[in-house]
């Protein structure tokens, strides 16, 4: 094994984090991101279902024929999604229903599936469940990310409780609107990208059409 | 009729799958790059998005609903918790089906079409739709307008999406916004300018 556990955890971090490089689990990450405590739950659902999905999948790996791997990795994931799906409803009846579809899209989660092949197909059980959880929390620090810069501009608190006084309770900090609404997610995600790109230079895509200076005439 | 206009409308334009609801994001940016490879994708979307929701949609009252397996004598079965399961099977049999009689029938389209179709499976759009059509309560006639239209609302974005990233490829941007992160913010204008719908009743 050509990696170490501990590079296994931390490399998803930001050096191959799921969103900015893989492009993976996009959908979930852009629409749960208004409030932080929503985030922080579809974080931990997505790390409980990557990483026993990649455990049990690596488990049986040496059984599963290559030709009906998919339909295998999709049971395996919807029955992970569904325990996930019935402890929320038991137990955080209001947050499953913020979250509404978004529980069932984790097994259509690209990370979940696309860790299962490219990782969990091929190696051993323990260290595709660190490739799990470390996905998972890659992901989800893009997440808490995004969901802190929307609901601290947005509404002016944090895990609903207030850091900045809103005018509406006669404060004196105007909640920025628009970072409640969709949009803004791109917006914050982009400029995300971009900074992980400034900072980890290897990181930017090779450009298809060069610029050229022409030389005047 | 009125109702299934205006229901259609809201799907395409307003509750957008890709840009209000962030649903099929993965493939929404990455097979976004040329305009014909981004059209064939989104009419395979449209094509089993309208298959799938109808189809779940007579499972759930049929065979999952509290009280549905009443003809066969199990009048207190309540088998919702299994939906998750069922649409992802349906779903993922679809595609396949689909597959199989494209390659037999339609051979021109299935080569088109050939690479996109397994990977539609896994794109959140599809259940997404069965489950907002779970979500909402949709009667059948319902079902079938709004797995219509949110595909072609899909297909819609993705399409315009290419176009603006092929015009885009010959901008000078910023190296660490080069590619993904430029599509995020094109991403983002997109929604906004399809938010402007939301105002629009019929």
């Amino acid at each position: 094994m050509s990696q170490t556990k501990k590079e296994l955890l931390v490399d998803p971090l930001v050096d191959n984090n799921p969103i900015t490089l893989q492009v993976l689990g996009l959908c979930s990450a852009l629409a749960v991101t208004s409030s932080l405590q929503v985030a922080f739950v579809m974080t931990i659902a997505v790390t409980f279902v990557t990483a026993f999905a990649s455990m049990f999948i690596s488990l049986l790996r040496n059984q599963i024929p290559g030709s009906i791997r998919i339909i295998v990795q999709m049971v395996i994931i919807a029955s992970l999604v569904i325990l996930v799906d019935q402890v929320l409803k038991a137990y955080a009846f209001e947050i499953s229903k913020t979250l509404s579809v978004f529980v069932g899209l984790i097994i259509t989660n690209c990370i979940v599936m696309g860790r299962a092949e490219a990782f969990a197909m091929k190696n051993p059980p323990i260290a595709s469940f660190i490739d799990g959880v470390g996905n998972g929390l890659g992901y989800g620090l893009i997440l808490m990310l995004v969901g802190v810069i929307r609901e601290l501009f947005g509404s002016g608190s944090l895990f609903g409780v207030t850091i900045f006084q809103t005018v509406n309770n006669g404060g004196w900090y105007v909640p920025n609107g628009l970072l409640l609404l969709p949009p803004s997610a791109f917006f914050i995600i982009g400029l995300i990208i971009w900074g992980f790109r400034t900072w980890k230079p290897n990181q930017v895509e090779e450009r298809e059409y060069k610029i050229q200076s022409v030389e005047a005439h | 009729m009125e109702e299934l206009l205006s229901l259609a409308v809201k799907a395409i334009f307003v509750e957008n799958l890709a840009l209000s609801f962030f649903l099929g994001m993965c493939t929404f940016i990455a097979v976004s790059k040329k305009i014909s490879t981004a059209l064939g994708l989104g009419i395979s979307v449209m094509v089993v998005q309208a298959i799938t929701v109808p189809t779940n949609n007579l499972l759930l009252n049929g065979l999952l609903k509290p009280g549905a397996l009443a003809w066969a004598g199990f009048e207190n079965v309540d088998l919702t918790f299994l939906g998750l399961i069922t649409y992802i099977g349906v779903i993922a049999a679809m595609v396949q089906i689909l597959e199989m009689v494209l390659d037999k029938y339609f051979p021109p389209l299935y080569n088109a079409l050939g690479i996109f179709l397994p990977l539609i499976t896994v794109n959140c759009a599809i259940l997404g739709g069965s489950l907002f059509m779970v979500e909402r309560d949709y009667n059948f006639a319902e079902a079938t307008t709004y797995g219509l239209s949110s595909g072609f609302g899909w297909a819609l974005a993705i399409t315009a999406m290419a176009g603006v990233r092929e015009k885009l490829k010959y901008s000078d941007i910023p190296d660490g916004l080069q590619g993904l992160g430029i599509t995020f913010i094109t991403a983002g204008l997109m929604a906004m300018a399809f938010m402007s719908f939301s105002g629009v009743k019929l």
